[in-house]
């Protein structure tokens, strides 16, 4: 045990222990939802030694609108086996926030550990009409903008801002790409360097082919364990010393798209600032959304970036945002970084924003 | 570990089958405004939002939360949404109990809703799925078949349950924003109400609503803020709990389940309750369907198991007979229910009574009471305990 | 003035491909063949009808395939008689839930051939297939349950499955 390093978030250290995920699949049609996750949570709790029955709380997060039908977080249960009964809750959001949820329980004290787990599969349907649906039922929804064409407008305002060009995006697509080269969870890995992305066709102006994430089925799990039952279960846990989230509104119009405000705002109450930096995994579905992001982030040019390949290189709905906790957890318990900023986002053009630091003692 | 908190504001809109007059936004801002009002603050004043509901096909809009960001004052805060099936307004305010009790938040505003007429609620319950059979019309032919068990199983006689549907609708009279108003609710008027799902009746099922409610959860320190500017005391939180168990498993009980008896332990030990029915002042609990009411005063321990039907019966439970433990003061889910809001709205009834805020159907000298939501297939249990005295 | 805008319609259609799994898949092509097939959990061995592939209580694979007979057990039921979008059968009909011999799990099933007025628990039916040439991977391969003719059966022997 080497003690806990102090707390910008919080008052009682809690560290990510275990991390599992899914392999990232564009169709994964030979299994349903409960049986994608019963071998991640298997996973997250054998590779620690513990069971269903060590951990306090569990809380998940996932969205029907994926599935096709109402209440799919409640047959997802039954890959845990809620049996006795658990303390239970359930997010329609991200898993990211479903770690928030579990974060502040463990701050009481009455709990030592928990566990987290998301699920979201974008085969199912057709992803681009689905997300239309999370927008303003009166002014916008009605017109079906999918997620890439809004996404387009924010890169066209960055590039009329001066501060990006389509070069930037394809640099920005290549390295991450090849950084997925080394992450065997990977969906897209490739070498190609930025000249030759920049040949391929327009998905939508400004956005070439490279700079849009894939369309991934996927899930994920974390446990989060606290005080010295943290040092039981790791070696080295990943202590959350900061996280916050925050929502910037919902109109599109209204917003600045170069910006990232939410982001700002959670990375400082988060405290990312007040140490260096190693690495940081930010949830940027879209290449031109990590420059604002690191932005928003001030993060400086010596800042690893999404090591895992990021979004770019899987991103499962509802789980992507949880997986870049689990990764820069991965990268604290391996030594490869000391402190790791984690992102998640949410809503249309990062609408909504988690931002969580991890140091390892 | 964790920090006093307390219910400082609450509000609630009319239930009602449409709102037409508000968009969803000016639903849930009209309960929020509301509690904001009698906390004596703005929206300046709040840390983070807390949004609960359920199913998100209920309105057809998917995450309405984010839509809701600006309408609610979150932009540039923290804002949550939980989904936990029916006992999502529950859950919803003990999650944003949480951020005050551990200490992260002074003031948390939390909101559920629904506004079913946007959509179709019983077509959103039965969304065609290829691997199913198209028999459960909605969650009365759900629950339907474990009421017959329960009558089974206890030996309750046939009109427990309409003594149950004529009881809540007289106690909404007293209450302004119920959504079901009937003046001559009777025994009669209710078996001579169509038989929807043998052994239901149409009148001992709850009605669809439009509706939202609103809270604002303090600290120590914004009660006592709260108090000095308004006047009005809080409700302590002396307790909260949630438990969840799987759907169906060989042996499950579904009349009486393991998880409600599991949350209400959990929440007396909290709250240092050993005799319910003494307890107690009243309860709030989340009676979809007339024959739970019998159901849970056994599962949340008013009484043997076997024996709920007979409290019924007797009146224990009724306002209106002088019943010595009276639930659902405010007409219960019998009278509205916004399907999201409606476990809220029992929590809310909760804190207004000891508070002594509740009007007409105030129960007089209300000190303590218990706020019960479930939801799913009798399985997911969220509660909470209410006092005027600081825990 | 104007009157006020009070509803727009915003028709919405999505199309989804639902995945069965692998323990459904199973099980599809039992009804397919006009067989009901369970699912045993290796850690409490009860035996489980329409599986998702999970036992819900040990959270594990239900890897053994068990044939369940035709023949199972009314543990109790409901009369619907409230009409729906997307309804398929005439109200009222009795909607009940079927424990299948040697099964630890009932399933909900539409019972026909019987009075409504006589329907009761413990009653023992038996199931109804579509023609052979109309079988297929779906639940709609059973009609419905009917009476099987047999004696009643006693409260204790079902009454863990309510």
């Amino acid at each position: 045990m080497s003690g806990f390093p102090e707390l910008t978030s919080g008052h009682r250290p809690v560290g990510v222990v275990s991390f599992a995920q899914y392999d990232n699949v564009r169709r994964e049609d030979a299994h349903n939802e409960v049986e994608m996750l019963m071998p991640v949570v298997a996973e997250v709790f054998g590779s620690i030694g513990i069971t269903k029955d060590d951990v306090g709380f569990i809380c998940s997060g996932s969205t029907d609108y994926l599935v096709g039908g109402p209440f799919s977080f409640v047959t997802a249960l039954d890959a845990v086996g809620v049996w006795p009964p658990r303390a239970e809750s359930h997010v329609e959001m991200d898993g990211a926030w479903a770690l928030y949820e579990a974060w502040v329980l463990l701050q009481e004290g009455e709990i030592d550990a928990a566990l987290v787990y998301c699920f979201g599969r974008s085969s199912p349907g057709d992803l681009s009409e689905i997300m239309a649906l999370q927008l303003d039922p009166y002014y916008m929804a009605p017109l079906w903008p999918d997620p890439t064409s809004l996404a387009a407008l924010q890169a066209q305002a960055l590039i009329d801002s001066g501060r990006a060009s389509e070069s930037d995006f394809a640099a920005i697509a290549s390295r991450a790409r090849r950084s997925a080269l080394a992450n065997p969870k990977a969906q897209l890995a490739y070498d190609r360097s930025p000249e030759e992305l920049l040949g391929e066709d327009y998905e939508v102006a400004p956005l070439r082919r490279h700079a849009l994430p894939p369309l991934t089925d996927g899930c994920a799990a974390v446990v989060l364990a606290a005080g010295d039952r943290a040092y039981e279960l790791c070696e080295r846990p990943a202590f959350i010393t900061g996280i916050d989230h925050r929502i910037e509104t919902h109109a599109i119009g209204a917003r600045d798209l170069t910006r990232s405000p939410s982001t700002q705002l959670a990375g400082e109450k988060a405290g990312v600032a007040t140490k260096k930096v190693d690495q940081a995994e930010l949830h940027a579905p879209y290449a031109h959304q990590e420059m604002i992001l690191v932005d928003a982030l001030n993060l400086s040019d010596d800042v690893a970036l999404s090591p895992s390949g990021g979004a770019l290189a899987a991103n499962p709905m509802m789980s992507a945002g949880l997986i870049r906790i689990g990764e820069s957890a991965r990268a604290i318990w391996s030594g490869q970084a000391d402190r790791a900023v984690a992102h998640a986002t949410s809503g249309p053009c990062l609408q909504q924003n988690l931002v969580c630091v991890l140091e390892g003692v | 570990m964790s920090e006093r908190c307390a219910v400082i504001g609450i509000g609630q809109t009319v239930a009602k089958s449409k709102r037409e007059d508000v968009s969803i936004a000016g639903l849930v801002r009209e309960a929020a405004v509301m509690a904001l009002e009698d906390a004596g603050l703005s929206f300046a004043d709040i840390d983070a939002v807390v949004v609960g509901k359920a199913p998100d096909m209920f309105e057809g809009v998917m995450m309405p939360e984010l839509y809701l960001a600006a309408a609610l004052g979150a932009v540039g805060k923290p804002m949550f949404r939980v989904h936990t099936a029916g006992s999502v307004g529950g859950s919803t305010a003990i999650v944003a109990a949480h951020l005050v009790a551990s200490g992260i938040h002074q003031r948390v505003l939390t909101v559920a809703f629904e506004k079913q007429s946007d959509s179709d609620a019983m077509w959103a319950l039965s969304v065609p799925q290829p691997f199913s059979s198209p028999l459960l019309a909605g969650a009365g032919g759900y629950f339907a078949p474990i009421i017959r068990a329960y009558m089974h199983r206890s030996g309750a006689p046939r009109d427990t349950g309409m003594k149950v549907a004529v009881k809540d609708r007289l106690h909404a009279l007293k209450n302004p924003y119920a959504h079901l108003h009937l003046p001559d609710i009777s025994l009669k008027m209710v078996e001579d109400s169509i038989m929807l799902w043998d052994p239901l009746h149409y009148l001992e099922a709850c009605p669809s609503s439009d509706g939202a409610a609103a809270m604002i959860i303090g600290s120590e320190k914004a009660a006592a803020q709260a108090t000095s500017d308004t006047g009005r005391p809080p409700a302590w939180i002396h307790g909260m709990a949630m438990r969840s168990e799987p759907t169906m498993f060989a042996g499950r009980d579904q009349v009486n389940p393991q998880a409600g008896r599991d949350c209400a332990a959990d929440l007396y030990r909290q709250a240092g309750i050993s005799d319910p029915r003494a307890d107690f002042d009243m309860a709030e609990v989340y009676v979809p369907f007339s024959w739970y009411e019998p159901m849970w005063l056994e599962n949340l321990g008013f009484c043997a198991e076997g024996d709920g039907w007979k409290l019924t019966e007797a009146g224990a439970t009724s306002m209106i007979e002088g019943g010595d433990i009276p639930w659902n003061c405010s007409g219960g889910v019998l009278s509205s229910n916004p399907i999201g809001a409606s476990g809220m709205l029992r929590f809310l009834e909760t804190a207004l009574q000891v508070r002594g805020m509740a009007g007409e159907h105030q129960v007089a000298d209300a000190r303590r009471a218990l706020g019960q939501a479930y939801g799913g297939g009798s399985q997911f249990f969220a509660m909470w305990v209410v006092a005027a005295d600081k825990p | 003035m104007t009157e006020p805008v009070t509803m727009m319609a915003a028709t919405t259609r999505l199309d989804y491909v639902f995945t069965a799994g692998v323990a459904q898949s199973k099980n599809l092509h039992g009804l397919e063949e006009g067989k009901f097939i369970g699912q045993r959990c290796p850690k409490c061995k009860k035996v489980y009808t329409l599986s998702r592939g999970s036992c819900p209580v040990d959270g594990l694979p239900t890897d053994e395939i068990v044939e369940l007979p035709n023949t199972g057990t009314v543990t109790t039921y409901c009369v619907v008689n409230v009409p729906f979008a997307g309804q398929s059968i005439e109200i009222p009909y009795i909607c009940a839930q079927i424990l299948l011999d040697g099964a630890n799990l009932s399933f909900m099933g539409l019972i026909q051939e019987i009075p409504i007025d006589q329907i009761r628990m413990g009653l023992r039916v038996e199931a109804v297939w579509v023609e052979p040439d109309e079988l297929g991977p779906t639940m709609a391969s059973v009609k419905y349950f009917r009476p099987s003719g047999e004696p009643d059966a006693e409260f204790d022997s079902y009454k863990e499955y309510l």
